[in-house]
C-alpha cells in the first residue's frame, strides 16, 4: 500500500522499483531512508509561499529540433543486444496481464 | 429504480509528423519491425532526448482548433512503470502543466490535452512475448474529456466529432484500424436525480468507434443489471472483446499503478510566446460548427441542411462549388441531400454538371419532375443536363411567341370556357391552360402559358 505522508514504506517502495531485498536490508535501508527523509524536510522550514515553483533547475526553455526523419540503426545492430531475438523481434518471457 | 450512465473519454492520438517525438528516427506503419528506432527509442542509458517541434505545434494547433485554454508554460514529467513495451521504464508525458486545458467537442467538455510519447508494440506467443520498437516514441497526444456523456451514443458523437476537427486540421489521420486514434473508456452507473457519481470501470481495447458504442452499452448494461442484484461495482479495469462483445477484468484496483510521476530533467520547460501562438492561430482551418453556420447565413441553409451538408468534408466542399454561382443554393443543396447523397460514394456528377441541372429547372427549361429523370439520366451516362434535355425532347416550351400561337388555338377551340370565364368563373382558365398544354404535347410551361391565357382574356 502507499505510504502515508512522511513515512516510508520500504517494501512498496522496492516492489515499484523491482527490488527484492532481505530482511536485515529491509532494516538497514528502512533507517537510512527515515535520515534522509528527516534531512530533507528541513526545507520545509523555509516560507517558499512567494517563490514559483521551478520547472527545472537550468533557465532554459524550447529545446526543439526540426521534424526531419534521419535513417535509423541497423537491425543486426539492434538485435545483436537484445537477450533474445527471432522473428525480427525482441524475445522475452510471455508478458500476461 | 431508473438509473443512468456517465462517461469519460480518454482519447490517444497519433501526431502526423515525419520523425519520431524525441529522435529522428522515421514514423511509419507497417514498416519492417525494429528497423525504425536508435539508442534513444529503445531506452539506452546516457542518451537525451529531444523535443520535435512539430509535434509540439500540433498538439497546440489541436488545442485550439478544440477551444481550449493554451499553456504560456508547459514541462515534461516522468511516469514510471515496468513494462516489455517501454524500454526506459519510464514514459516521456506532461503530469501537471500540459500544453492545453479545457475546450469542448460539440456539447462535451474537455479537461485537457497533453503530449507524450507511443509505446513499442507487443505480439505474444505461446511461450513467449516478442516487442517491435517502430512505433516506441512515436509523437502522442492525449485527449482527456470531462465525464459529460452520458449514453453510447454520445460516446459515439464525440468521437466521430472530435475525429472530424482533428482530420481537418492535419493533425491526425485518425485511422483507427492502423491504431493513430484509441479510445479508453471511463464508465460508471448512478440513480437517475443522484448528483454523486458511482464507482467507475475502465474500458480498454475498443478498436473503433462503433466498438466503442458496443462495448459502452454492454458494459452499462452489466452494471445496471448488476447494482439491481444488489451488487457493488468496484473500481477496475475491464477489457472489451469485441469477438464475443463482452468485458472482462483486466486489473482490479489493488493492482492499479502507481506511477511516481516526477519532472524530466533531460527536457527543458514549453514556453509558448504570444508571437509562436499567433503564428500556429492562423493554421486553424475553418472548423464544421463555423461552417455550419456561415453556410446557415451565406446560403440562406435551415440548420439541418447545413448539419447534413457539413458532416462530410467532401460533401460541403462539393457543396460550396455547386452554390458558389446559384441563384437557387437551397435547391443545390436539396438535390445534394435527397439524390446525391445516396450515391456519393460512387457520384459521377460534378458539382458544376448539377449546378446546370438546377439553372435549367429554374429557367422554366423544364420541369422540377423532368429534372429527376434528367438527374437520373446523368448519372447512368455522365452527360450534361442540356445534352440530355436536347435528346429527349424534354425542354418546356418557354418560349413566348410559340406559346400565344398555342393559346390562341386553345381559345378559338374552347368558346364556351372563354364565355364562362368572362361570365366570372376564374377556374375556367385551368381548364383552358389545360389544353394548351395537351396543345404542346406536354411541354409548355405551365407559368408561361397561364400567364399569357389571363393577358388575352382579360384583354
Ligand atoms: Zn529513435
Amino acid at each position: 500500500m502507499p505510504e502515508d505522508k512522511g513515512q516510508f514504506d520500504v517494501a512498496y517502495v522496492a516492489h515499484l522499483a523491482r527490488l527484492q531485498l532481505t530482511d536485515a536490508e529491509m532494516t538497514q535501508f528502512s533507517a537510512q531512508l527515515q535520515n534522509i527523509l528527516a534531512y530533507v524536510t528541513k526545507l520545509n522550514e523555509l516560507d517558499v509561499s512567494n517563490v514559483e515553483p521551478t520547472a527545472h533547475a537550468v533557465p532554459l526553455t524550447n529545446v526543439l529540433r526540426k521534424d526531419e526523419a534521419r535513417p535509423s540503426i541497423e537491425r543486426e545492430r539492434v538485435l545483436a543486444n537484445a537477450p533474445e531475438s527471432a522473428r525480427e523481434l525482441f524475445i522475452m518471457p510471455k508478458i500476461v496481464e | 429504480m431508473e438509473y443512468e450512465a456517465v462517461i469519460g473519454l480518454e482519447v490517444h492520438v497519433q501526431l502526423k509528423t515525419h520523425s519520431k517525438m524525441f529522435c529522428g528516427c522515421a514514423t511509419a506503419f507497417g514498416a519492417e519491425p525494429n528497423t525504425l528506432v536508435c539508442p534513444v527509442c529503445l531506452g539506452y542509458p546516457g542518451v537525451l532526448p529531444v523535443m520535435n517541434a512539430e509535434a509540439v505545434r500540433k498538439t497546440i494547433l489541436s488545442g485550439l482548433m478544440l477551444g481550449c485554454e493554451i499553456a504560456r508554460f508547459s514541462k515534461w514529467d516522468r511516469k514510471n512503470y515496468f513494462y516489455p513495451d517501454m524500454p526506459k521504464n519510464y514514459q516521456i508525458s506532461q503530469y501537471d502543466l500540459p500544453l492545453c486545458k479545457g475546450g469542448r467537442v460539440g456539447k462535451f467538455g474537455i479537461t485537457r490535452i497533453h503530449l507524450e510519447e507511443d509505446v513499442a508494440k507487443s505480439f505474444h506467443f505461446a511461450e513467449t512475448s516478442g516487442v517491435d520498437f517502430n512505433r516506441a516514441g512515436t509523437p502522442l497526444m492525449e485527449i482527456v474529456s470531462e465525464p459529460d456523456m452520458r449514453s453510447p451514443e454520445d460516446a459515439f458523437a464525440y468521437l466521430t466529432a472530435l475525429k472530424e476537427v482533428l482530420i481537418g486540421g492535419g493533425v491526425s489521420d485518425c485511422d483507427m484500424e492502423k491504431g493513430q486514434l484509441r479510445c479508453d473508456a471511463n464508465v460508471s452507473v448512478r440513480p437517475v436525480g443522484e448528483k454523486k457519481f458511482g464507482e467507475k470501470v475502465e474500458i480498454k481495447n475498443m478498436n473503433s468507434i462503433s466498438g466503442v458504442r458496443r462495448a459502452l452499452a454492454y458494459e452499462i448494461q452489466r452494471q445496471i443489471a448488476a447494482v439491481k442484484r444488489g451488487e457493488t461495482i468496484v473500481q477496475e479495469t475491464r477489457r472489451w472483446d469485441d469477438d464475443t462483445s463482452v468485458t472482462s477484468v483486466m486489473r482490479t484496483k489493488e493492482h492499479a499503478h502507481d506511477y511516481r510521476y516526477f519532472p524530466e530533467p533531460d527536457l527543458m520547460p514549453v514556453e509558448v510566446s504570444a508571437a509562436w501562438l499567433a503564428e500556429i492561430r492562423r493554421a486553424v482551418p475553418e472548423l464544421p460548427e463555423a461552417k455550419r453556420r456561415r453556410f446557415v447565413a451565406h446560403y440562406g441553409l435551415p440548420e439541418y441542411d447545413a448539419e447534413v451538408l457539413v458532416a462530410d468534408a467532401s460533401v460541403a466542399a462539393y457543396y460550396e462549388q455547386a452554390a458558389a454561382g446559384s441563384k437557387n443554393p437551397k435547391a443545390i443543396s436539396n438535390w445534394v441531400m435527397t439524390e446525391l447523397l445516396a450515391k456519393f460514394a460512387e457520384n459521377t456528377i460534378a458539382p458544376a454538371q448539377l449546378a446546370e441541372l438546377v439553372a435549367a429547372i429554374d429557367a422554366g427549361q423544364i420541369s422540377g419532375k423532368q429534372g429527376k429523370e434528367v438527374f437520373a439520366e446523368m448519372f447512368a451516362t455522365g452527360k450534361n443536363a442540356a445534352v440530355i434535355i436536347q435528346e429527349k425532347g424534354l425542354a418546356q416550351l418557354s418560349d413566348a411567341g410559340a406559346l400565344e400561337g398555342l393559346v390562341d388555338q386553345a381559345l378559338a377551340a374552347n368558346p364556351k370556357s372563354v364565355a364562362d370565364f368572362k361570365a366570372g368563373n376564374a377556374a375556367a382558365i385551368n381548364f383552358l391552360k389545360g389544353q394548351v398544354i395537351k396543345l404542346s404535347k406536354g411541354k409548355a410551361n405551365p407559368q408561361l402559358a397561364g400567364e399569357i391565357l389571363a393577358r388575352k382574356l382579360q384583354g
